[in-house]
């Protein structure tokens, strides 16, 4: 009985939902275009839920997550590039709302953190090598 | 009565630490003491203790004693026999136990077993590994004791975490904490043979079992935990670069790097300076992990456990073995002397560019891991996920895929790429080859996966060559455990690759009685049931999943926890030989209207990402036992070594 | 070794690390994610009424030459049934609030507001949440104080307390 109880409690609440509204369609639906959608997909995989901080929108059971992708979907499939839906959101939500830094000021350096250690780790490793006789 | 047993047991352990510690530093200072013979039997006691002090509380969780904070925090009377159990570890304070008694048997069994190193480098490795084992011990009493009393006792305690009411998380953690132990191990070693002067083929061949094991529990560790996320989680990812995922992945790539350099330095005698500096990166990075989790200074969804107090105490623990670390290498590094020499074609040359490489990702994954908290520390909000670090790592991972083609052919010390064209030739031909198949398979396949699918199958071949003219029975089991790991690399990355590039997703509602298409399988969504575990209620999706004619029952789950309250998603996983398939049921889409969200995926060989590191770790094995088994029957002499 | 001081580096990352863990520890996460609207127009929108017999919401029926807050609240949301009285005591004060209703039923906001009252000018139902996406907004309740002219000027997270009643009629002031 114990255990029976929140069953029913279960199946009369709702309660996954964050809420009671209805979840917006295009949350939870793919796209009909298939290049759209994955279009779509690798930008939902770079935008980060609001809600649920450590994942991004295409990785959340989240209601926010699920308005976001709804919005990126609705967006796309209007024609919007996803660097423009990138910037709406960022417009909202400042940089944080984007798990892929720009390539300004300091954020370059950061971009170029690889080639600068790999040049300065072969500098470092010359002196290791004898030279061919 | 038990509990204060095992309280007595930790701190008579401490002062062996302590005493162990003591003993190391009048042996520096004189160059022997009265107190240095004491070393190796305090070691053997600490072992013994801390092992009393550890099944001590694992006692007490078989007994589930309430009276015990620990115990009633972190189980529940109704808990099934496997997990109470499992509690004991599946906690801040019992998995620090097991980590300091696994520290203080590795301990024990130095000063046991090892005979390769001169008796004073093998004393002051003793007294560094008390000195670890001293902050453990402090951390364990002063901010972490397990053994704290509760009065009065709870009737039926709180419960573990759900998430970790999952057989293969219970023993993620443990597993990387033994790699963790293992690396702990390696740093001593480096330090004792950097203040007695003895960094040599000797020291390399002492350290080099306990790298290798802690290496095949860190491969192992974070396989269990990819697979863990990628079942839970319910969204089909295995990997998120979240900074507890680089926290784990920071140690393994500097224990591949240090592994690497080892044998240079085990077989060769060279890249002294390099190897000392990778096993203190090494350990450093095994305890900046575990401060990055256990600090929750950085957002992460796989955030158990978190407590900033324990962290400062962690960080404090990191930055004095660290520090004085890195400071005994600036002094004493200089008189190390320069190892022998070898050209930029050689084997040694491989493993130079297979050093910097890893080394490249490794500050990589740090710095972009760390980069939000500096940016925040300056003003600027910012996030640094998965689209940074694959593009800022997997580059650098395609030159490490190169190096890993045409080192392991190369002889040691100079060696000509003519030598090994016809394998030059051969590589460039199956890259083409694959990287052409995958791109007429899937135009919009990705250069990335496109790469991957390319040199995986390059390297599936590559990996075999060295055995090429050897005779096989005679072949050392080292030389067989590495192309079994290296061959596990091409495993992985071909499972990687194919996942991220062939896969198909079907996103849908369902009603009872509908159904839905992912590549050619047709999945029928029959019912929707309640059902209930010990201490979790759930909605369970019976489908029914079709293609061929076959037919395979799929039972996905969305369950909700009552204590502490959380949902989590069970996905069903149907394996076949080709990849996974990979349901979810989740909400109900729509309010009345009777369907559920039904999240449908087809994963081609998604499972090689793990059979590859379970190949990995079995190489990794091999050449361990390798290893152990020459040790015992012929102790090689070096060459290199007056 | 032709570079000493290159000895020391490793010490120095290292230095670099640990102070940047101890700011991480010392300086509290804010884990609060603001909108970046403020100091922009309110975006458009037109929310139908969020249940029967209140007034619905569209972006201008702000900025209609009086300032005023915007509340965005649910009936599933607890801090919002503990931050109910406090906007009473704003609208006592004379302060006009416009309510947004986030994933919301009908009926549940019928009942919230017969239970704690209903200080709402207007109430939109944004039931899919497409308008707290737009306003920037990551959660309920929040609170934000719009100009005369419909600009954001202020975004309150989380509920209001006692105290933030005073600063808020402050910040309503000072606009005018």
């Amino acid at each position: 009985m114990r255990k029976f109880v929140p069953i029913l409690l279960m199946l009369t609440a709702p309660v996954w939902a964050q809420g009671s509204g209805p979840t917006p369609a295009m949350a939870n639906r793919q796209l009909a275009d298939p290049s759209k959608e994955a279009e779509a997909m690798r930008l939902m995989h770079s935008l980060r839920c609001i809600q649920c901080q450590g994942q991004s929108i295409a990785d959340s059971d989240a209601s926010m997550a699920a308005t976001m992708r709804a919005e990126v979907r609705q967006q796309i499939s209007a024609g919007q590039k996803p660097e423009a839906i990138r910037a709406w959101m960022i417009k909202r939500y400042g940089e944080w709302v984007s798990f892929e830094p720009d390539f300004k000021g300091a954020r370059l350096l950061l971009w170029l953190t690889p080639l600068i250690l790999l040049l300065a780790s072969l500098w470092l490793a010359r002196g290791l090598f004898r030279r061919r006789t | 009565m038990i509990a204060e047993a095992g309280l007595a047991a930790l701190w008579l352990a401490a002062s062996m630490a302590l005493l162990q510690l003591i003993a190391g530093l009048t042996l520096l200072r004189d160059g022997a003491g009265q107190l240095v013979p004491l070393i190796k039997p305090a070691a053997y006691v600490q072992g013994a203790l801390s092992t009393f002090a550890f099944f001590a509380l694992m006692w007490l969780f078989y007994d589930t004693d309430l009276s015990v904070l620990l115990v009633a925090n972190n189980s529940h009377i109704d808990k099934p026999l496997i997990f109470k159990l499992a509690g004991t570890w599946g906690n801040h304070e019992g998995s620090m136990l097991l980590w300091v008694a696994v520290l203080s048997v590795s301990g024990a069994a130095i000063a046991f077993f090892e005979k390769r190193i001169d008796t004073k480098t093998l004393y002051a490795t003793l007294s560094v590994q008390g000195f670890i084992a001293l902050g453990f011990f402090a951390f364990l009493l002063f901010a972490s004791n397990p053994f704290e009393r509760l009065l009065p006792a709870p009737i039926e305690g709180a419960g573990l975490n759900p998430l970790l009411q999952d057989v293969g998380l219970a023993f993620h953690p443990p597993t990387l904490y033994m790699g963790y132990v293992g690396l702990s191990v390696a740093f001593s070693f480096a330090v004792g043979a950097l203040l007695t002067n003895q960094v040599g083929p000797a020291f390399a061949r002492a350290m080099r079992p306990w790298v290798l094991a802690a290496w095949i529990f860190l491969t192992i560790g974070i396989a269990a935990g990819s697979y863990w996320a990628y079942y839970e989680l319910g969204w089909g990812g295995w990997w998120f670069w979240d900074p507890v995922e680089n926290a784990s992945l920071m140690p393994w790539l500097a224990a591949t790097a240090l592994l690497h350099s080892a044998s240079v330095l085990a077989t060769r005698n060279a890249l002294r300076a390099w190897t000392i500096m990778l096993a203190l990166v090494a350990f450093a990075m095994s305890m900046a992990g575990t401060f990055l989790v256990r600090s929750g200074i950085l957002t992460s969804v796989h955030a158990f456990a978190v407590d900033p107090e324990r962290g400062a105490f962690i960080l404090a623990l990191m930055l004095m073995y660290t520090g004085i670390a890195f400071v005994i290498f600036a002094l004493r590094i200089g008189s190390v002397k320069q190892g022998e020499p070898f050209q930029l074609v050689s084997r040694e040359g491989g493993i130079v560019a297979n050093n910097i490489l890893l080394s490249v990702i490794l500050a990589v994954v740090l710095i972009g891991t760390l980069y939000p908290l500096a940016a925040e520390a300056m003003g600027d909000k910012i996030s640094v996920g998965p689209p940074y670090f694959n593009k800022a790592t997997v580059p650098v991972m395609v030159l490490l895929m190169l190096a890993l083609l045409i080192g392991p052919m190369l002889r040691w010390r100079r060696d000509e790429l003519i030598r090994i064209r016809y394998w030059l030739i051969g590589a460039a031909a199956i890259l083409l080859l694959g990287a052409i198949v995958a791109w007429q398979l899937a135009p919009d396949i990705g250069l990335f996966p496109l790469l991957g699918i390319a040199f995986s199958l390059a390297l599936a071949v590559a990996a075999w060559l060295p055995l090429r003219g050897r005779k096989l029975l005679r072949t050392p089991l080292p030389v067989f455990g590495m192309v079994i790991a290296h061959f596990g690399i091409a495993v992985s990355v071909f499972g990687m690759a194919a996942e991220s590039g062939f896969s198909s997703e079907t996103l849908t509602a369902l009603a009872p009685g509908e159904n839905a298409k992912v590549a050619g399988w047709e999945v029928k969504l029959n019912d929707v049931n309640p059902i209930a575990g010990d201490n979790w209620v759930a909605v369970e999706g019976d489908m029914i999943a079709a293609k061929n004619g076959n037919q395979f029952a799929l039972h996905p789950q969305s369950r909700h926890f009552f204590t502490p309250p959380m949902q989590t998603s069970e996905a069903a996983l149907l394996t076949r030989w080709n990849g996974q398939l990979y349901a979810v049921i989740a909400q109900p889409d729509q309010e009345g209207d009777g369907r559920w969200q039904v999240r449908l995926w087809w994963k081609p060989f998604v499972t090689f990402i793990w059979y590859g590191a379970l190949l990995i770790a079995f190489g990794g094995a091999i050449s361990l036992f390798g290893r152990m088994f020459r040790r015992t029957k012929k102790p090689t002499r070096n060459r290199w070594q007056s | 070794m032709k570079l000493p001081w290159l000895l020391w580096a490793p010490l120095a990352v290292t230095a670099c690390i640990g102070g940047l863990a101890a700011y991480g520890l010392v300086v509290p996460k804010d884990e609060q994610v603001r909108s970046a609207m403020i100091g922009q127009k309110l975006p458009e929108f037109a929310l139908p009424p969020a249940t029967q017999g209140v007034l619905p919401l569209s972006n201008t029926d702000m900025g209609d030459g009086k300032p005023r807050l915007l509340n965005i609240f649910a009936s599933w949301c607890i801090p919002c049934k503990a931050e109910a009285p406090h906007l009473e005591a704003l609208k006592a004060a004379g302060v006009e609030i416009d309510g947004i209703a986030i994933r919301d039923r009908p009926e549940d906001v019928a009942a919230f507001l017969d239970e704690f009252g209903n200080p709402y000018r207007r109430i939109g139902s944004d039931s899919e949440m497409a308008v707290q996406l737009k306003l920037g907004s990551s959660g309920v309740p929040e609170t934000y104080v719009i100009g005369a002219d419909g600009t954001i000027l202020f975004q309150h997270i989380g509920d209001i307390r006692a105290e933030h009643v005073p600063m808020l009629i402050e910040k309503l002031k000072s606009t005018t």
